[in-house]
């Protein structure tokens, strides 16, 4: 009797999580229901789960524990082919900055929260892993002359982050082989080849994510989603949001003269500032104070 | 006492019973506050996977009561109405304890990042770590945001 009221409390619980999240499979509540009604096995109900939760994987599975770990690895190989730019005082701004401007994003919190730091590189390149661990390199920073365009450039990651684009970025099949694996399996431990197909899954979604960030960019969509949330996050916070725009016209005769990074992996300037001036309102001049520029002056006087 | 009193109370009871939503946090470390800001100051905190109930909402602000009767505001991005795997010896009543939160968590976790971390000797992930704890506490964001003539976080979005 207690056991088939257990069952009935986790039937109703999984219809309930149903309705906003879609948590559970209708797979898996049909499944219990006929384990409860001795019509099917454990094992054949776990196999209809496997099966079932095997179509329905998708970057919406991962949790924000999982894109915390993915997003590590992620940060991790970049910085393997990306040297850190070791400026304490450079990278305290970062953050001060960075994490300011993540309060008036759409996704303030995440797992392991946002995290800023600037990479050696002349490069002009930024690189958003999962879960918020942003990397900015030097050569994207000389690029800004005020603290209001150097925070175009964060709301920008911050964009990326908050919309799931690196998770986005994961091979289908690739979810599907660990996620189902993680979602019929979650109280049991993962051993064996079952680990060894999470641990392989996991590898390649890092892979998928890096190769993504560092060689092929994101489509113009994501890039564009990326531009508007920064444009919301820094109205909200009391910047100019055409800092943008000037930023996108300063970087371009600099990456008309450098192919790598933002060259290889994002929409042309012009691309960027006509879709980015479209959705901006009539122009209002916020006057700046004194302070905000003194203080990006210093924080950046490493870079000149 | 009259009857309907008391008929009206188990009625108000109920609907108060029927009407809290639980939620779970779904941050590391989920931060209530003492006013629906992110300047409010902590006041408590939740680990990943806890249950807290929710009160009453304002914007994108959650009043909510944790399990062990303390009552703050936390983000909504800080919580889930998904539900976590019910393990044995967790119970709805208590939420997961710490042990089932590990298990919940199984899956891309410390192992697999350490299986990771060995097969891939050029991943910098004592970088990754000095990143994790550059951390502006709420006192510096306050100086910065009033400093710089920024609008107040957190507020109606």
């Amino acid at each position: 009797m207690r056991r088939v009221l257990m069952l009935a409390s986790g039937l109703w619980l999984c219809a309930v999580a149903l309705i906003p999240t879609g948590c559970s499979t209708v797979a898996q509540v049909g499944t219990m229901a006929g384990q409860a009604a001795g019509v099917i096995t454990a094992e054949q109900a776990e196999s209809i789960n496997r099966t079932a939760a095997a179509v329905e994987k998708t970057y919406q599975d991962i949790t924000p524990e999982q894109e915390y770990y993915i997003g590590r690895s992620v940060a991790a190989t970049v910085l393997g082919s990306y040297k850190p730019y070791d400026a304490p005082a450079l990278n305290r701004y970062l953050n001060e900055l960075g994490q300011t401007l993540a309060l008036y994003s759409d996704r303030p919190e995440t797992f392991g929260g946002y995290h800023f730091l600037a990479l050696e590189t002349e490069e002009v390149n930024a690189f958003a892993a999962p879960g918020g661990l942003i990397l900015v390199s030097r050569g994207l920073l000389r690029c800004c002359r005020s603290e209001d365009e150097l925070a175009a450039v964060l709301a920008h990651e911050v964009g990326h982050v908050q919309n799931g684009h690196g998770l986005r970025a994961i091979k289908k099949g690739r979810l599907t082989s660990a996620l189902t694996i993680l979602a019929v399996e979650a109280g049991k431990n993962v051993a064996g080849a079952d680990l060894a197909e999470v641990v392989q899954a996991f590898e390649g979604s890092v892979t998928d994510i890096t190769s993504t960030l560092v060689n092929s960019g994101y489509s113009r969509a994501y890039e564009n989603e990326a531009d508007a949330a920064a444009v919301r996050i820094l109205a909200r916070a009391g910047y100019d949001p055409r800092a943008l725009l000037e930023l996108l016209g300063a970087m371009k005769p600099i990456l008309a003269a450098d192919a790598r990074g933002f060259a290889k992996t994002h929409p042309s300037p012009e691309t960027r500032i006509q879709h980015v001036g479209g959705l901006l309102g009539p122009s209002r001049a916020v006057p700046a104070p004194a302070a905000r520029q003194r203080r990006f002056d210093a924080a950046t006087a490493c870079l000149r | 006492m009259l009857r309907q009193d008391y008929v009206l109370l188990f009625a108000l009871a109920l609907a108060g019973t029927a009407g809290a939503e639980t939620l779970r946090v779904q941050v590391q470390s989920g931060q209530v506050r003492g006013t629906p800001s992110f300047l409010g100051g902590v006041v408590a905190t939740v680990g990943y996977g806890q249950a807290v109930e929710v009160v009453s909402e304002q914007g994108p602000w959650r009043q909510v009561r944790t399990l062990d009767g303390r009552a703050g505001w936390m983000h909504e991005s800080a919580l889930s109405a998904k539900r976590v795997k019910m393990q044995a010896g967790g119970t709805a009543k208590t939420g997961a304890t710490s042990d089932e939160l590990a298990l919940a968590g199984k899956g891309f976790n410390k192992d697999v990042e350490a299986q990771f971390k060995a097969a891939h000797a050029e991943a910098d992930f004592t970088w990754v770590d000095k990143m994790a704890s550059m951390k502006a506490a709420e006192a510096e964001v306050e100086r910065f945001v009033k400093e710089g003539g920024l609008a107040l976080p957190g507020g109606a979005q």
